[in-house]
């Protein structure tokens, strides 16, 4: 194959006829290989006997695809690549020019947030938006502050927590206990959701912190599975596998209702048509203004001694010690502030559905919301929420995409097949991009000028 | 020093800054070091030396905290009088409490901190309590906006000392080796130590490197007052730099003095150059006969 790049230079036939004579070939090897797999299939007749079926026809489909996609690949996404690795060296300083938009993704996306719901409605009507401002805005928005709650702990202070859902299922279960039990509200029940979960952290955090890497990821995966099991035993108060539901409904700042029967109503006090709509269009301003608390503390945190600390601790624990810094304590805030915002979110959690029960907080919960930290770029803010945005929009649009039913039959649903794309995506995105979408880091104090601190020093942490 | 003198007494400053008093460390069945007492005068850099595997790094851990000592007393005595027995302290509290900052014989900074941020993370305690451990600052108190910029300020004095200023925005794992010795012995400094501990600061440098480090050390001795034991195989260092100089062999402390007497001291040479045990009354000999003066304070 190295004879390819010089084939740039030679006329266009010549690489016509290379991608011609190599696409032949691989179609050549793919039928030694599929011919007994794939051409020949055995299967059991009525009497228990061996019946040969020939598929030549699939077997024609797998050929033709790898002697056509080798074709195509050698003869036009080779030279396409390698033009644009070309261009791409070569308006190096182009770049810094057209970036207005990369400098100023943040803000342009937190007004487009803000603006999401209105849009939704002009675009779909009262009722129509809300499978977008639900489905898709509230649910993102979630796994966008798990997500960077779950940043603190792993991103920032680099230790390696596998049962972060925990943290979720407490705070969930905080509210809709407490809310049941003595009629506290949403806005008194938030904090203490929070608080309760930041306890647990501690709690999580004392007696892993001798523990490093794989088997702090141990530990931490059985403490969630703990708590899921405790949540599912304890019948008595959490009801068990049925679950807690009937959970009250927040309200804006108790000033209106979205109970249906309540005078203070929302819809009745505006005289709109009533809605479940509005109701989560509250939900959604709401989970937007949490994860951007979020934001704002880490950020604001990242540029204080503990936030520099915990940076420190992911790229060398003893170094920490020997300048003097408590590496317990230093743990036991990441643990119980990523908690915090653990806690923050399983109680929006339990508001938005009203209902809630082990189910929900499986370790695959956990696993997607790591992903999606992996996948973001440890530590970095925008590349998770890009990150959370791919995977979790990704998955709710694959319930859209019901024109898939056409081809694959009535039966098919597509949503089945979100694990298999999740792994693929992140497999793709790992050989693609290794530190995650943004693999870079921004200091958080400099001299003279900032410049972001690449993937390739910084280090993953082990404890 | 004329070769008659007394060394024992030599030993014993009026005003020493760490005292350590037979200090044993046992790891299983090995005794790494065995009944080790020595003083540490303040103002003034301490060597430590010895071959391979005398034990030079285990006392450094004892010292700051990474080891506890199976046996014996560390006594470190601050400009105030304040004393700490170090043995009995946490690691961490050794450099907060007890003033007493360290460097890695193989570098540990920060490398993908930049650094400026390797000499922040170092001020942690001051910037700790200036923010009122977190909460004041994050409500944005002026008091910890004027503590960061006096931190960045101190960052800034010692990176210019080091030589380091213009790298100041750089990753810490982006410099090339002899400046992060140089950054690993800043950020140290900016702990604001009374006693610096310093692992083979001159190890993997080149000569002319080499030559910055002792200014550098020099320049920490005279204008921060911090008194420095270092552990340091390149000769040239340890001549030049050091004012008294503690020898170990398998753990024990084999000679104790200034540089030039150490030099000559026989059982350092046998120690070096590794002589059977009945050969070193030999050696002894020679060195007499090449001072052509007595040897009578060696027993």
């Amino acid at each position: 194959m190295s004879n390819i790049s010089n084939t740039n230079e030679s006329a266009g036939g010549n690489l016509t006829a290379q991608a011609l004579r190599e696409g032949f070939y691989a179609g050549l090897v793919s039928l030694g290989l599929f011919v007994l797999f794939v051409g020949l299939e055995t299967t059991q007749n009525i009497r228990n006997e061996l019946v040969l079926h020939q598929r030549w026809g699939l077997l024609a489909v797998f050929v033709g695809i790898a002697a056509v996609g080798r074709f195509l690949t050698v003869a036009y996404l080779r030279p396409f690549m390698a033009a644009r690795k070309a261009a791409a060296t070569g308006k190096a300083d182009a770049e810094a020019e057209e970036s207005f938009f990369k400098r100023n993704f943040s803000k342009i996306a937190i007004v487009a947030l803000l603006f999401y719901p209105p849009l939704m409605v002009l675009l779909f009507g009262v009722q129509g938006s809300l499978k977008w401002v639900d489905n898709f805005g509230i649910q993102i928005l979630i796994y966008v502050m798990l997500a960077w709650g779950l940043n603190i702990v792993v991103g920032l202070a680099g230790l390696l927590d596998l049962g972060y859902v925990a943290f979720y299922a407490v705070g969930a279960y905080s509210y809709a206990l407490l809310s049941q039990q003595f009629g506290f509200s949403f806005w008194i029940l938030l904090p203490l959701a929070g608080i309760l979960a930041a306890f647990w952290g501690m709690i999580l955090g004392f007696p892993v912190l001798r523990l490093k890497g794989d088997y702090l990821a141990i530990v931490t995966l059985a403490f969630g599975e703990i708590i899921r099991l405790v949540l599912i035993n304890w019948t008595e108060v959490t009801r068990g596998t049925f679950g807690v539901s009937g959970i009250p409904k927040a309200s804006v700042f108790g000033i209106w209702s979205f109970d249906v029967g309540a005078p203070n109503n929302f819809a009745k006090v505006f005289g709109l048509p009533m809605s479940s709509a509005y109701y989560k269009i509250f939900l959604f301003y709401l989970i937007l203004a949490l994860a951007l608390l979020t934001a704002y503390v880490t950020i604001r945190l990242r540029r204080m001694p503990i936030g520099r600390a915990w940076e420190a601790l992911r790229e060398d624990e003893i170094a920490c010690r020997s300048l003097g810094i408590n590496t317990v304590t230093t743990k036991l805030t990441a643990f119980s502030i990523g908690a915090m915002f653990g806690g923050f979110a399983g109680s929006f959690f339990a508001v938005r559905q009203g209902f809630v029960s082990p189910e929900s907080f499986v370790f695959l919960e956990s696993a997607i919301i790591l992903a999606i930290v992996v996948l973001g770029g440890m530590g970095s803010l925008v590349g998770i929420a890009v990150a959370a945005v791919v995977m979790v929009g990704g998955t709710e649009l694959l319930r859209e995409m019901t024109f898939l039913k056409q081809i694959f039959g009535p039966d098919f649903t597509p949503e089945l097949y979100r694990m298999l794309i999740f792994g693929l995506a992140m497999v793709t995105v790992m050989v693609w991009k290794p530190r995650g979408f943004v693999g870079s880091r921004e200091p958080t104090a400099f001299l003279k000028e900032r410049r972001a601190v690449s993937g390739s020093f910084t280090k993953e942490g082990h404890g | 020093m004329a070769p008659g003198t007394d060394t024992a007494t030599n030993t014993m400053t009026n005003d020493p800054i760490l005292t350590v008093e037979h200090l044993s460390m046992r790891f299983g069945g090995l005794m790494a070091i065995n009944d080790l007492s020595f003083e540490a005068a303040r103002g003034e850099i301490t060597a430590l030396i010895g071959p391979n595997g005398a034990g030079k790094t285990t006392v450094f851990n004892c010292v700051t905290g990474f080891y506890k000592p199976t046996m014996g007393m560390i006594t470190m005595r601050q400009k105030g009088g304040k004393e700490y027995l170090l043995e009995r302290m946490a690691d961490f509290e050794i450099t907060r409490d007890a003033k007493v900052a360290r460097t890695f014989q193989n570098i540990r900074l920060f490398s993908g901190l930049t650094v400026l941020e390797n000499l922040l993370v170092a001020q942690h305690n001051m910037l700790m309590k200036a923010s009122g451990y977190t909460v004041l600052g994050l409500l944005g108190l002026p008091t910890y906006k004027k503590a960061s910029a006096e931190s960045i300020d101190i960052a800034r004095y010692w990176l210019e000392k080091a030589h380091l200023i213009e790298r100041a925005d750089d990753p810490a794992g982006d410099l090339p080796y002899g400046a992060q010795r140089r950054l690993e012995i800043a950020r140290a400094m900016c702990t604001g130590p009374e006693f610096l501990c310093l692992d083979e600061p001159a190890a993997g440098l080149n000569p002319r490197e080499s030559l910055a480090l002792n200014e550098l050390l020099r320049s920490i001795r005279k204008d921060s007052g911090t008194s420095i034991l270092l552990i340091e195989h390149d000769m040239s260092v340890v001549m030049e730099i050091s004012d008294h100089v503690v020898v170990l062999e398998y753990g024990q402390k084999i000679s104790d003095g200034t540089p030039d007497h150490v030099k000559n001291d026989p059982k350092v040479i046998a120690a070096y150059l590794g002589v059977e045990d009945d050969e070193v009354e030999e050696v002894i000999e020679e060195i007499e006969e090449i001072e052509g003066t007595q040897g009578g304070t060696q027993e």
